[in-house]
């Protein structure tokens, strides 16, 4: 950041505008921000060496729910590069301000860079103006933001988040999704984002019941990354041997909490519990595998 | 042809400093006051939406008197400053000392370059992890810096809330002895002095008030709105009833920005002198 060598604040600063701290940064500093850095023509492909031939860590599998008190957001703890695991402790759902969270998948760099941004865009404004951002317009921000990175996203580096909190003005959770172009769409009931996402989608469907209570939720959002790492390469299962656990949010019309290590340790090991025997999690049926079957694959 | 008039520096700065005293002893006073729990902001102030005390950042918080629009354009530099440099470094990296040097070279500038000082008196402060850690800041019109303990009183009659602070201060007290002292100074000012009635009782819907809380992680800047305030305050909302005939500056609490448009009236606090 440039700093006025007299010590004095610099002019841009005591000049009466915006109330957004990018569009202020954007005129005074810009290359504090993520977008002003430009990749080689080449892409990511002229990157090589390193475990994960040079790929940059990748976070995955973010599930969301709205329950009947707001709305629960996990994020299962792996982040790739290529074929490796570049990290088992990962997080991947931030706080973005008291009454809202962002779940982030894609390039996890970027990502995560993003998020500090936009943390300090609401920060920023809420100071400014007295006053808290709407909803749509906290939604609105990450948009645009996400926009910003389309040279980087056509490249491989695409980041794609998925916005969740609570509505103060319609007194409701609400999750928004993106696409790597910026373009937002709210979500009913649910949504999950990431490699993983698909097989977490179809568990939500059949788990998902309109009302639940937030406990519930947070149940059947770690039941749904259980199903995503069971088949997704990219999603980490919950380790038993380091006691890693997903990252559960819950955001209410108190505010944002995260759960403790404890509480969640809990809510793990009975869902784990659940599926000893019975790795698909149908409450009706028991496990229907014989140990002659357990061979594997057979052509 | 018109000759200009030498006038000698010493005589610039002194009319351009009581210019900017004359300003600032216009408003009403705003009183920050450390406590064992953290620091304590109060200001008179009917307006719920134009406010004298605001949050910077994590542990550093800003009040001001004099002109609004002087004092908001301050603040605004403040949190884009604390912003940017929390961004761009970390958030422990924003500190009030920083913060308090640059707002003390900008109002040096303006106070020497332009022909119109900032009418404003500035407190920045930052709420350590003890109360020996906490820093006060005051800055005046001409960017001079003080580093002030315990309690800061500025604006309208600052010199009697000072001598009412000084009298009962103490380090240690807790938030609610803290907020009681703060707002019993805000009420000792020169018209109560006159009347001669003790401190006159402000409802707790005139009153503007803010804490940094020790306890408190990351954000640690909160608003106490009237029903908080007459919880800590064990009252139940008083009326501003008494002595209203001679409060100072009665034509003022329209919720205009203070001392921004008001005139000097018959019933202005004496000015500090120089």
């Amino acid at each position: 950041m440039s700093q006025d060598p007299s010590g004095r604040l610099p002019a841009a600063f005591l000049v009466p505008g915006s109330s957004s701290f990018t569009d202020f940064v954007r005129d005074h500093a810009p290359e504090v921000l993520p977008g002003a850095r430009r990749l080689p023509a080449a892409g990511t492909g002229a990157l090589t060496g390193g475990p994960g031939a040079g790929q940059p860590p990748h976070a995955t599998t973010i599930v969301a729910i709205v329950s009947a008190d707001g709305v629960v957001v996990a994020g299962d703890r792996r982040a790739t590069a290529g074929n490796v695991i570049a990290q088992r402790d990962i997080e991947k759902v931030f706080p973005a301000d008291d009454h809202s969270c962002v779940g982030i998948a894609g390039t996890a760099g970027l990502a995560i860079e993003m998020v500090r941004l936009f943390q300090v865009e609401l920060e920023h404004f809420e100071k400014l103006e007295g006053a808290l951002m709407s909803f749509e317009g906290k939604a609105n921000r990450l948009s645009a933001m996400i926009r910003g990175n389309l040279g980087l996203a056509m490249q491989g580096l695409a980041v794609v988040p998925v916005f969740a909190g609570y509505d103060l003005a319609e007194g409701r959770g609400r999750i928004v999704s993106y696409d790597v172009t910026g373009g937002r769409y709210e979500e009913v009931d649910h949504h999950a984002v990431g490699s993983g996402s698909v097989f977490a989608r179809g568990a939500l469907k059949k788990l998902f019941r309109p009302g639940m209570s937030g406990d519930e939720a947070v149940r059947v959002a770690v039941e749904a990354l259980w199903d995503a790492a069971d088949d997704d390469s990219a999603t980490g299962g919950p380790d038993l041997l380091r006691r890693i656990w997903p990252v559960v949010a819950q955001v209410t019309a108190d505010g944002f909490r995260r759960l403790g290590e404890d509480e969640l340790a809990e809510v793990v090991q009975d869902v784990v519990a659940g599926r000893t025997g019975n790795p698909g999690g149908n409450p009706l049926a028991g496990t229907t595998r014989t140990s002659a079957q357990q061979g594997g694959a057979t052509a | 042809m018109s000759v200009p008039f030498y006038v000698s520096p010493e005589q610039v700065m002194k009319d351009k400093a009581d210019f900017a005293r004359k300003g600032i002893a216009r408003g009403r006073a705003v009183v920050v006051v450390a406590c064992a729990d953290g620091i304590v902001f109060a200001s008179e102030n009917a307006s719920r939406a134009l406010h004298k005390i605001s949050e910077v950042y994590d542990r550093v918080a800003f009040a001001a008197v004099g002109k609004y629009n002087e004092f908001e354009n301050l603040r605004v530099a403040g949190v884009r400053y604390a912003d940017l440099r929390g961004y761009s470094y970390d958030r422990s990296d924003v500190t009030a000392r920083g913060l308090a040097n640059a707002y003390a070279q900008t109002l040096g500038t303006i106070f020497t370059t332009e022909s119109k000082p900032y009418e404003v008196e500035l407190v920045v402060a930052e709420v350590g992890a003890t109360a020996d850690q906490d820093q006060v800041y005051r800055l005046t019109y001409d960017g001079s810096v003080a580093d002030e303990h315990g309690y800061v009183a500025m604006g309208g009659s600052a010199e009697q809330i000072t001598a009412h602070l000084a009298e009962r201060w103490q380090p240690g007290m807790d938030l609610p002895a803290a907020l009681r002292l703060a707002v019993r100074a805000l009420g000792s000012d020169a018209a109560a002095a006159a009347a001669g009635s003790g401190p006159r009782a402000i409802a707790t819907d005139q009153l503007e008030v803010a804490v940094l809380e020790r306890a408190r992680t990351r954000r640690t800047f909160r608003r106490l709105g009237a029903p908080a305030l007459a919880d800590l305050l064990g009252t139940g909302g008083t009326d501003a009833g008494t002595g209203s005939g001679t409060e100072p500056g009665a034509g003022e609490s329209t919720g205009a920005p203070d001392g921004g448009t008001a005139v000097p009236g018959p019933d202005t606090p004496p000015e500090p002198p120089a």
